[in-house]
């Protein structure tokens, strides 16, 4: 680490140009105490002194992209070859719904699909349980059978589509729907190209769509997982997020830290289940988030790709170099966005977007700047999308792979941001594992102070956050009120439950009973449950049902205090 | 003088606890009795826990917008166990829905953007002008 850390001599006079009130001045670029985000020690300049070990060295660290231990990329030509796929996260309301926001999408030249699920689909219940009638088809689409999942593509190319699908707790129950869904198109599930998310370990540490306890619900991952590496070969079966716990707090360190925690954690179960690591490990992808500290984010995604490496080649003995290689989605961070000035947001999720591409991300979603407020307007969303494509199109971005490696600076980040993330995970497993720790809320503990170290940063002027405690106009408390924002179509709950009704009317129920009891069976004797419950939604069995099935077999989680 | 009980909740499905959490946090700092139920609570849980503990004001987070229809089920709630204490709302609400939560009776919106110590000082203020109540 290096020791000039005392650069003191910037500028530190506030603008004249500041209207209103002013918490904080940029005092944080001065002093002894300059640091990343997540609190990495940063010089005022950066010399070849600073990169360890020297060129050769870092030639080793580093090698070529596409190459072992792909600290510059996963592939050789990377943007060269193929851009990033454009992957705006979408959906709301019924199937009919966002299939219209999906074609809308498209036709403004996103590249792949990403489906949002209601919470009554995320948590297994179908849109007429009392839990559910509040929350139908509010932060993502309602889908309570295969016959709503054949809707929500219709006339979509699925064998040529690339789609994405945000579900965890119930990921078996909506992949089986999928199939079920492609199947009637005359789709074979060997075209099928996309990711399914199923990575529950992060729900129990951030994102809290939990259903079913961590032990089951790691049997459920591993079942898909198992069923994809024989039928599903184009197909990401999990999606290993630091993406959320993120989100919900912890810094860029501990979120490569506690990624790779879940990473080693799925890659024991799976091997316990008698999976071959070097057979399933090149279809893991990996989710991470984008934030605003731009070389931190650039130099934590180099990171990752190496550390995964690393783990792959040494813990599991990879042996094929696409076992080892990292590909992963970035997601911009929603938490980073403002509701006072919002049009800045725009200019924040395009550093964010422009991060994750200097990274080497395979493909982005770029937050709308009004949803501090609702999920995002048509015009929000086209904004996101040229966003990607300016930067994608215009800046010349996409002319050379990894064009930030040999900076003095990023590398030095890049070795202290992966020499950071593996005390974490050493942390991580001190303590246990990744499931361990999650029981006794280890890690929980760890973001919600962060969360709240953040929060006093911001009111103590810390961080400066402009709009919210610098830069601030009159008025901003009220931004929001002129903008055009999203209405969702009143009466979700009550249409939907109709079409459930009469679906529920048109079916076969002795047949679709018979698939429940063998999906019960498959349960309980510790078998595949894919078939099984792939038959029943062919049958018309519902979200709830399939998941009542395994609530009778699981029981429920409750999050312990977080105190 | 007493402190202030606070009992915070998130009723509905939405998990997003990173808010509810932090003014939590912020709120036991600032001296308050804060008793969190956790995530999916039902309207009858968080009313029947209000009642059981006493508390001089509810707080509840919701991100999933679902804040109307959850509002109006708890404050009927509250009615029915004839609580007769503020309900604050916090989340992710539209600005056009912050008069219209007002309108049902709660006490204060707290919408994206709100600054931790507003948050904290309005259910205290909120809290105390009860507990002042004999």
């Amino acid at each position: 680490m290096t020791a000039r850390a005392e650069a003191g001599r910037e500028d530190t006079a506030v603008p004249e140009l500041m209207v209103g009130p002013v918490m904080a001045g940029p005092e944080v670029t001065t002093g002894p105490e300059v640091t990343t985000d997540s609190g990495i020690p940063v010089a005022a300049v950066y010399t070849a002194q600073d990169v360890a070990g020297g060129p050769e060295s870092l030639a080793k660290r580093l090698g070529l992209p596409g190459e072992p231990p792909f600290t510059r990329g996963p592939y050789a030509s990377m943007y060269r070859g193929q851009l990033w796929t454009m992957r705006q996260f979408a959906g709301f309301g019924s199937p009919e719904e966002t299939n219209a926001r999906f074609g809308f999408l498209l036709s403004r030249g996103q590249t792949a699909l990403s489906v949002a699920f209601d919470l009554p689909t995320q948590l297994g219940y179908d849109s007429d349980h009392e839990m559910a009638r509040a929350e139908v088809g509010r932060v993502g689409v309602a889908i309570d059978t295969a016959d709503d999942m054949a809707d929500l593509f219709a006339g979509l190319p699925l064998g040529q589509i690339s789609v994405n699908f945000t579900i965890n707790a119930t990921a078996p129950i909506i992949l089986a729907m999928y199939l079920v869904a492609a199947e009637r198109e005359g789709i074979r599930p060997s075209q099928l190209t996309g990711t399914l998310q199923n990575d529950i370990l992060k729900e129990f540490l951030a994102r809290k769509a939990y259903v079913f306890p961590p032990g089951p619900s790691m049997r459920l991952v591993a079942d898909v997982v198992e069923y994809a590496s024989d039928v599903l070969p184009r197909f990401n079966p999990i999606s290993i997020t630091g993406y959320h716990a993120r989100e919900a707090g912890c810094n860029a360190v501990q979120e490569l830290g506690l990624a790779m925690a879940s990473a080693i954690a799925y890659c024991d179960e799976f091997i316990d289940r008698g999976l071959k690591f070097d057979t399933f490990a090149p279809r893991l992808s990996f989710h991470f988030a984008t934030t605003l500290d731009l070389f931190e984010e650039v130099a934590k995604l180099r990171a990752a790709r190496r550390l995964w490496h690393d783990i792959a080649t040494k813990r599991f003995a990879a042996s094929d170099p696409a076992a080892a290689r990292l590909r992963f989605f970035s997601g911009n961070s929603g938490t980073t966005l403002t509701a006072q000035q919002p049009l800045n947001n725009v200019i924040r999720s395009t550093i964010q977007c422009l991060g994750a591409a200097l990274g080497g991300a395979q493909s982005i979603h770029v937050m709308g700047y009004d949803e501090a407020f609702e999920i995002p307007s048509e015009e929000a969303v086209t904004l996101s999308l040229r966003t990607q494509q300016i930067i994608a199109l215009e800046t010349g971005i996409a002319r050379t792979a990894d064009p930030l490696a040999g900076s003095y600076f990023v590398e030095h980040l890049t070795d202290e941001i992966e020499a950071r993330a593996r005390s974490v995970l050493t942390d991580i497993e001190e303590s246990g594992g990744a499931v361990r720790a999650l029981e006794i809320g280890l890690p929980q503990r760890w973001i919600t102070e962060a969360a709240y170290q953040v929060e006093r940063d911001v009111e103590s002027g810390k961080r400066p956050k402009v709009g919210v405690n610098v830069y601030v106009s009159e008025g901003d408390q009220e931004a929001g009120r002129d903008m055009e924002l999203f209405q969702p179509e009143p009466g979700i709950a009550e249409r939907q439950i109709v079409r459930l009704r009469r679906r529920k009317a048109g079916r076969d129920r002795n047949a679709c009973d018979a698939t429940l009891r063998h999906l019960e069976q498959d349960t309980a004797d510790g078998r595949n449950v894919m078939p099984s419950l792939i038959e029943a939604a062919r049958s018309g069995a519902t979200v709830g049902e399939m998941s009542d099935v395994f609530r009778q077999a699981f029981g429920e989680f409750r999050e312990p205090s977080p105190w | 003088m007493t402190r202030p009980r606070i009992l915070l909740a998130k009723p509905g499905l939405d998990g997003h606890d990173r808010g509810i959490k932090v003014v939590a946090m912020g709120l036991r700092d600032a001296g308050a009795e804060v008793i969190y139920l956790g995530l999916r609570t039902t309207v009858a849980q968080i009313a029947a826990a209000a009642a059981d503990e006493d508390a001089d004001i509810i707080g509840i987070s919701v991100l999933s917008g679902a804040h109307l229809e959850i509002a109006r089920q708890l404050l009927a709630a509250m009615k029915a166990a004839s609580l007769d204490i503020p309900l604050v709302v916090g989340g992710t609400i539209p600005p056009s829905d912050i008069a219209v939560l007002l309108r049902l009776g709660v006490g204060r919106v707290f919408a994206t953007g709100t600054a931790l110590p507003d948050a904290v000082e309005g259910m205290l203020r909120l809290a105390r002008s009860r507990a002042a109540v004999p």
